[in-house]
């Protein structure tokens, strides 16, 4: 093209990348630190970190509950943070979350109804709560839940789809997710009710809770994480394109339909493998991707990334609190997320009212 | 006049349950630069989707001779680029990344971006003039600068046919001036532009003038075709009057009473 003759590199384009690596560094190295605080915090204190190369009991102790604790709430947090990422960027909304657009009450409902149906209810009668249950499950079972729950969570963003006819009005999208949330909680209540086996296994997890999470959950959250980053990656440019309109997108020519169903499979899958170990933890998908979004403006490459560790050491850094709020005790870790992510909401919400943008 | 570059043969296209295009056959020559005007909610830029294939019709379209459905995307991509009306979004997007989208068509899945790909975008930031602006995002500039940067990643996509819906939106005169001229200098080297104007006199200056009225295509001439100034006027109601002044051709408000 003659008037578009190649003018003089004189500077290269400016990059963003030496920041985000730094970014990353530094929520690593944290997510690092928070792991082994993580190992360190709990009933028996830090006595048990202290005496665990000589203590068995001890060594049982941090090996095999507070380090998988620990690292499963970060693998959780980042898978939540990671489809909320996708979430937003796909649908154009900074509200899109997997909650709000109701694939984490369809993953929610569909391992409510993987219970009801294998007829475990009888298992967990001792008073056990479906983390526990699922600690004690083989390979397969726990696989399973993963897979139920993943098509619950497909389920779920594509009712919603449905009912907003498409994601071009992201208000009437959300709308759709909070319909499709509140209905899916009451058939899930239903489900439940009708069993009450599973309504006394369901409790821990409609609260969020991290307490049970094995090796074996760490494995699955991992297994599922790591491809899924690299799907999502390689898709980011597509996020990029999106934003600036769906007819620009498609103007590039990129085919939009099946790209579009491979991120909702993303979504969704990152949803149902957190959802099947940890139950609903809310907030974590909204708030890490705007957390990551406030320390670099970026492409959806880089912002997926530090979501994903945002999401993780945020989760991890949740769990640790919330076994020191009400120390010896416990707090469900999803009661945490919602009141903290629910209170950086408000601040999100009065700082834009406030005329920041 | 030279082959069509562009060829459409519309019979009807919706926006909803409406009907907004009524039996439109345009064929835009190759090598000109083609403004499409009309009073508004005429169908423009309703014309310019169903052109650049992003809004499926009721008949057919062909670009170079090649119905738009048979052009693999990719390729039809780098071959007819479209920029449209006021598009909102991209808020965190540097500007250097938005023009980088435009050689998306270029390349390769998951390959980092070439020195032809930054050679490409560069030169289109520096056609639009906003060199200075790409560590920037997008949210951070004025109405004016965001649509330079637009242009600048339409550019970026270095197609034989360009579309653009209201280019000029925001532009301050000496941009609009730079923009006539990128568009003469495309024009030029042997592009096709096709652009949706609503300043009648920016568009009085394109190589010919498709008019458009309540979905129909009125007149397609040269820009200073006596018949091309009948047809403007009675598609304005007779609110404009089209004089020549200094060899360019200017459109005038009237005001109701001297209307004919």
């Amino acid at each position: 093209m003659p008037t578009l003759a190649p003018t003089a590199l004189d500077a290269a384009p400016p990059r963003a990348a030496p920041r985000v690596l730094w970014l990353a560094f530094t929520l690593i190295v944290l997510s690092l630190l928070a792991l082994a605080w993580g190992a360190s915090v709990g009933s028996t204190g830090f006595d048990s970190l202290r005496r665990a190369f000589d203590d068995p009991a001890a060594a049982q102790i941090v090996w095999d509950i507070r380090l998988p604790r620990t690292l499963g709430a970060w693998l959780a947090g980042a898978l939540l943070a990671l489809a909320g990422a996708v979430a937003q960027g796909l649908f154009r909304n900074p509200l899109a979350d997997p909650f709000l657009l109701g694939s984490a009450s369809g993953a929610a409902l569909a391992v409510a109804l993987a219970y009801a149906a294998l007829g475990v209810g009888g298992m967990v009668a001792g008073g056990g709560s479906v983390a526990l249950l699922q600690a004690a499950s083989p390979w397969l079972a726990r696989l399973g839940f993963t897979g139920a729950a993943f098509l619950g969570a497909l389920g779920g963003v594509l009712l919603a789809l449905m009912l907003a006819r498409g994601v071009q009005q992201t208000l009437r999208l959300l709308l759709a997710g909070v319909v499709v949330g509140f209905v899916l909680g009451a058939v899930r209540d239903l489900v439940q009710l009708a069993q009450p086996d599973v309504l006394q296994a369901m409790q821990g997890f409609t609260l969020g809770i991290t307490g049970f999470v094995g090796w074996g959950g760490c494995a699955v959250m991992a297994a599922v994480l790591a491809p899924l980053m690299v799907l999502a990656w390689a898709l980011a440019r597509v996020l990029d394109a999106l934003a600036l309109g769906e007819a620009t997108a498609l103007s590039l020519g990129l085919p939009l339909g099946p790209l579009r169903a491979l991120l909702v499979g993303v979504l969704a899958l990152a949803t149902g493998a957190a959802v099947a170990q940890t139950g609903l933890i809310g907030f974590v998908g909204l708030v890490a991707p705007h957390l990551a979004r406030s320390l670099v403006r970026c492409t959806h490459g880089p912002l997926l990334l530090l979501s994903t560790l945002v999401g993780g050491l945020l989760l991890a850094l949740a769990d640790v609190a919330s076994r020191l709020v009400i120390a010896p005790q416990e707090l469900p870790v999803g009661v945490l997320t919602a009141v903290l992510g629910g209170a950086y909401l408000l601040w999100l919400m009065n700082r834009r009212a406030g005329g920041a943008r | 006049m030279n082959a069509p570059a562009l060829q459409a043969r519309i019979a009807a296209a919706h926006i909803g349950a409406r009907r907004i295009l009524h039996g439109i056959d345009l064929a835009l020559p190759a090598g000109r630069w083609t403004a499409i005007v009309g009073p508004n909610g005429a169908g423009k830029s309703t014309l310019l989707r169903c052109i650049a294939g992003l809004l499926p019709c009721e008949g057919q379209v062909l670009l170079l001779g090649r119905a738009l459905a048979d052009w693999p995307a990719r390729e039809r991509a780098r071959t007819l680029a479209w920029l449209g009306q006021q598009e909102a979004g991209g808020e965190d997007l540097r500007a250097s990344d938005v023009v980088m989208l435009g050689r998306l068509p270029h390349r390769a899945w998951l390959a980092a971006p070439t020195a032809a790909d930054h050679v490409a975008v560069d030169a289109a930031l520096a056609t639009m003039q906003c060199r200075e602006l790409r560590a920037r995002r997008l949210a951070e500039l004025s109405g004016g600068e965001r649509q330079r940067v637009l242009l600048a990643r339409l550019l970026a996509v270095q197609a034989k046919v360009l579309l653009m819906d209201e280019p000029l939106a925001h532009l301050d005169p000496p941009h609009q001036a730079d923009w006539l001229a990128t568009v003469r200098a495309l024009v030029a080297g042997g592009a096709t532009v096709v652009s949706v104007l609503h300043e009648l006199n920016m568009a009085l200056q394109a190589d010919d003038v498709a008019v458009i009225d309540q979905g129909r295509l009125v007149h397609h001439g040269a820009n200073g075709d006596a018949r091309t100034h009948h047809a403007l006027q009675a598609a304005f109601g007779g609110r404009i009057a089209i004089h020549p002044v200094q060899g360019q051709w200017i459109a005038l408000p009237q005001e109701a009473s001297h209307a004919n």
